[in-house]
């Protein structure tokens, strides 16, 4: 009969054994709650409707809606990602590939310049 | 010697919180760098990796600090509207930027871009202590976790930065203020 595989102890302290999966949930879901946090920003900018729906505290005005659901949508997304892939190792590439996209799209969004150029301003 | 509340809370802010986790930056990617490294000869012991996630734990702590007291605290403050025929618009630091065509673009350059931007350090940092917890020197293999740290830490550097330049700039041309006075010290008058 095969021996079950064991893993050293310099192995299980340097993570080696681990799947690739939660880690992998954790940076997509950091890139998602970036893009949100842009979309929902150049959102409350571009529209006074969204505006309003985004006021979630009156004297913070629309940044406390952005904010409060840009991070909603990141931990819902973490939560998902991270249940479906608990014990997966998936494409790392495709995935860091994937949220700097994510990243980039939210980092752009926020710069007012570019917030004005995609408005016409 | 006395200060505002409201200064002495911005102070907080920017000082307490952000401008720590902006000089907390240095030793993290200097140890993430270590550990992970691709040609990383020694392997951390439990004690550093222990030292290292109570590290990154302490900046999560920080970052969320910073931008909860910034946008629930300090910027109400900022953006305070002032009563009809105010004239001294020194108590409203947006609407006196915004009162002369040379400071305007503090506001819709400077805070407009801070009062974003600044939420992406808070999400990058708190992945990277998740993911460095995780896996320790594992984050060397595969490479690309390793990767996706050291992006993020870097993202949430520059946030950081634009964030705290700005808040600084913001501050000396328009700086919040107002609230009960704290005497700090009592300085005798002499006869």
């Amino acid at each position: 009969m095969k021996k079950p595989e064991t893993i050293s102890p310099s192995k299980a302290l340097s993570g080696e054994t681990l799947p690739n999966g939660p880690g992998a949930a954790a940076i997509l879901a950091a890139g998602i709650g970036s893009a949100a946090l842009g979309i929902l920003a150049l959102a409350n900018d571009a529209f006074p409707a969204i505006n309003k729906l985004l006021i979630f505290y009156g004297p913070s005005g629309g940044l406390s809606g952005v904010s409060t659901m840009a991070v909603v949508i990141w931990l819902v997304a973490w939560f998902i990602l991270a249940r479906r892939w608990a014990t997966a190792a998936v494409p790392m590439a495709r995935v860091n590939l994937i949220s700097f996209a994510l990243l980039a799209v939210g980092i752009l969004l926020t710069f007012p310049p570019f917030m004005d150029l995609l408005q016409g301003k | 010697m006395e200060i505002s509340l409201r200064d002495l809370l911005t102070v907080l802010h920017g000082m307490g919180f952000g401008a720590l986790f902006m000089l907390a930056f240095a030793g993290a990617v200097a140890e993430l760098y270590r550990i992970s490294a691709p040609a990383a000869a020694i392997l951390p012991t439990p004690g550093a990796q222990r030292l290292l996630r109570w590290y990154l734990i302490a900046m999560v702590v920080l970052a969320w600090a910073a931008v909860l007291s910034g946008t629930y605290m300090v910027y109400p403050w900022y953006r305070a509207v002032p009563p009809a025929g105010t004239t001294d618009l020194s108590l409203y630091p947006k609407f006196l930027l915004n009162s002369s065509p040379d400071t305007s673009a503090w506001h819709s350059l400077g805070m407009e871009w801070k009062e974003h931007v600044a939420w992406l350090a808070p999400i990058a940092i708190t992945m990277v202590a998740y993911v460095t917890a995780k896996y320790g020197a594992g984050l060397t293999r595969p490479r690309h976790l390793r990767t996706a740290v050291m992006a993020f830490v870097v993202v949430a550097f520059a946030a950081t930065g634009v964030a705290g330049a700005f808040g600084a700039f913001l501050n000396k041309y328009a700086p919040v203020r107002g609230g009960p006075a704290i005497h700090i010290i009592q300085v005798q008058e002499r006869e």
